[in-house]
């Protein structure tokens, strides 16, 4: 039994639930404990950044230094969260300056990071903490009926390629064929969905997600799956508008890969926050 | 917007301390090496709907054109996927330079003005300096009544939706220990 930190991030309490849910659930099932991080912060995704540097890292670093107070490592859903928190390090490993700001900062707070801290995000532990043969021993429910387009999105990957190539992934593939599902090729797996931009610039963000989806539902996915909370958004919330727009039906179950696990270990719906999901069509199970 | 690339250039239009400022931010260390190969744009899936391809941006910041780069809406386009980044063959930090101009234009008050990209960033430094967590509903309602109050009447669906599936938090998130979150922030002098 393996214990982690666990840092849900602010849209893992809101547009993510379902995502929180079934990873606990999914990390429950395999004798994962996670933690949940006392008194987290918010780790400034990109906004922050484009205001403030030094302060970007400092917010971020008092993650760290909390984090790594627990002697455990951490672990990040949210591919911003989680690029990020890594960033973070590499700034204060890489430039002296900024460093020695960010110690003078958490100084102030009471607080100290050595850097030592591992921050990882949960694909990477269930791909090679995890033994694949534990997580085939636990499939009672084969996806023999999901064909799944994997993606991986961009800041999980990118553009540390921590632990997995950062332009051609291959580590959601790998964990959805153990589940027994169907991976199809799907060329897009890397190619950013616009983020925040679905926010702020509208039509962009809705041609992106229109392009990610067509392309999955032309190589035959009937299911998207997702390492992201916004990716997860984006592809999922706005499929009438896409269809409308493009004359183009473009409907497909998008779904968190903890959840497509949860299923295939035969966890029950609601545990997997599977009724959150706003599209839940064959092959997931009906939830109503 | 028009487009820089065709306007004659003067000297009063050069900023020559320009180049080095956005290279001595994190990241920009690389930008003398840059062969104008392109790489940046053709990995860039945002480049057909910015004023100023990667490739341009850079090539006008190597020129000391202040003006033109602080103005574009390019860096606010960058969605961060750092595809660039990671494809540049001169090693280039393509993606931290974008943060560098956009940190410059907000200094200067050269940003687009009535872009909403600016706004959201702005909004979200100051819930997160604030409280220490965002919450992403507040955000995007004090987004739409700064830059388009009309459309929250077109909100709705979406909402009702969110709420209905217990995915949207009207609550303020935030930290319990702010005084610690705000001693630190305010210790830290950018530079």
């Amino acid at each position: 039994m393996t214990t982690y930190t666990y840092y849900p991030g602010c849209s893992l309490t809101g547009l993510g639930k379902p995502y929180d849910e079934s990873l606990r659930a999914v990390f429950g099932h395999l004798e994962l404990v996670l933690e949940e991080l006392e008194d987290w912060n918010c780790c400034g995704a990109t906004s922050y950044m484009s205001l403030r540097q030094q302060k970007a890292v400092a917010l971020a670093a008092r993650n760290l230094a909390l984090a790594e107070q627990t002697g455990r490592e951490l672990v990040a859903p949210c591919a911003a969260c989680y690029l990020v928190l890594i960033k973070a390090q590499h700034a204060i490993a890489e430039y002296p300056h900024v460093a020695e700001k960010v110690r003078r900062g958490l100084t102030t707070a009471g607080l100290s990071y050595s850097g030592r801290l591992s921050v990882r995000h949960p694909l990477d532990i269930l791909v090679n903490d995890v033994d694949p043969a534990l997580i085939t021993a636990k499939v009672v429910r084969p996806l023999a009926d999901f064909r799944v387009a994997p993606y991986y999105g961009c800041q999980v990957i990118r553009p540390y390629g921590t632990f997995d190539d950062p332009l051609r992934p291959s580590s959601l593939d790998r964990l959805m064929r153990l589940l027994g599902a169907t991976v199809v090729d799907y060329p897009l797996k890397a190619r950013c969905c616009g983020g925040s931009l679905m926010g702020t610039m509208e039509d962009i963000g809705i041609r992106l997600n229109f392009l990610l989806l067509k392309e999955a539902k032309s190589r035959g996915a009937n299911v998207v799956t997702t390492v992201c909370p916004l990716c997860q958004f984006n592809l999922e919330a706005y499929q009438d508008k896409m269809t409308h727009t493009f004359k183009e039906d473009v409907h497909l179950s998008v779904a968190y890969f903890t959840q497509l696990m949860g299923i295939a270990f035969g966890l029950r719906p609601a545990a997997l926050g599977l009724h959150r999901n706003f599209v839940t069509a064959a092959p997931l199970p009906v939830t109503a | 917007m028009r487009n820089a690339t065709t306007h004659c250039r003067y000297a009063e239009d050069v900023n020559p301390a320009f180049p080095a400022e956005i290279m001595a931010k994190l990241g920009g260390e690389a930008l003398r090496d840059c062969i104008q190969c392109g790489t940046c744009s053709g990995a860039c899936p945002m480049s057909v709907h910015m004023d100023l391809t990667p490739r341009q941006l850079i090539a006008l910041t190597r020129s000391g054109l202040e003006r033109d780069v602080l103005q574009s809406a390019t860096p606010w386009l960058c969605a961060s996927c750092y595809e660039c980044q990671v494809r540049c063959p001169r090693g280039i930090k393509v993606t931290d330079v974008m943060y560098a101009i956009k940190r410059r234009a907000i200094e200067k008050g050269l940003y687009p003005k009535r872009f909403p990209i600016p706004v959201l960033a702005r909004s979200f430094h100051d819930m997160v300096a604030r409280h220490g967590r965002n919450s992403e509903s507040r955000l995007v309602i004090q987004l739409a009544l700064k830059t388009n109050p009309l459309g929250l009447l077109r909100m709705p669906p979406l909402g009702i939706r969110l709420l209905r599936t217990g995915r949207m938090v009207l609550g303020q998130e935030r930290v319990k220990n702010r005084e610690q979150l705000k001693a630190m922030l305010d210790a830290v002098e950018e530079s």
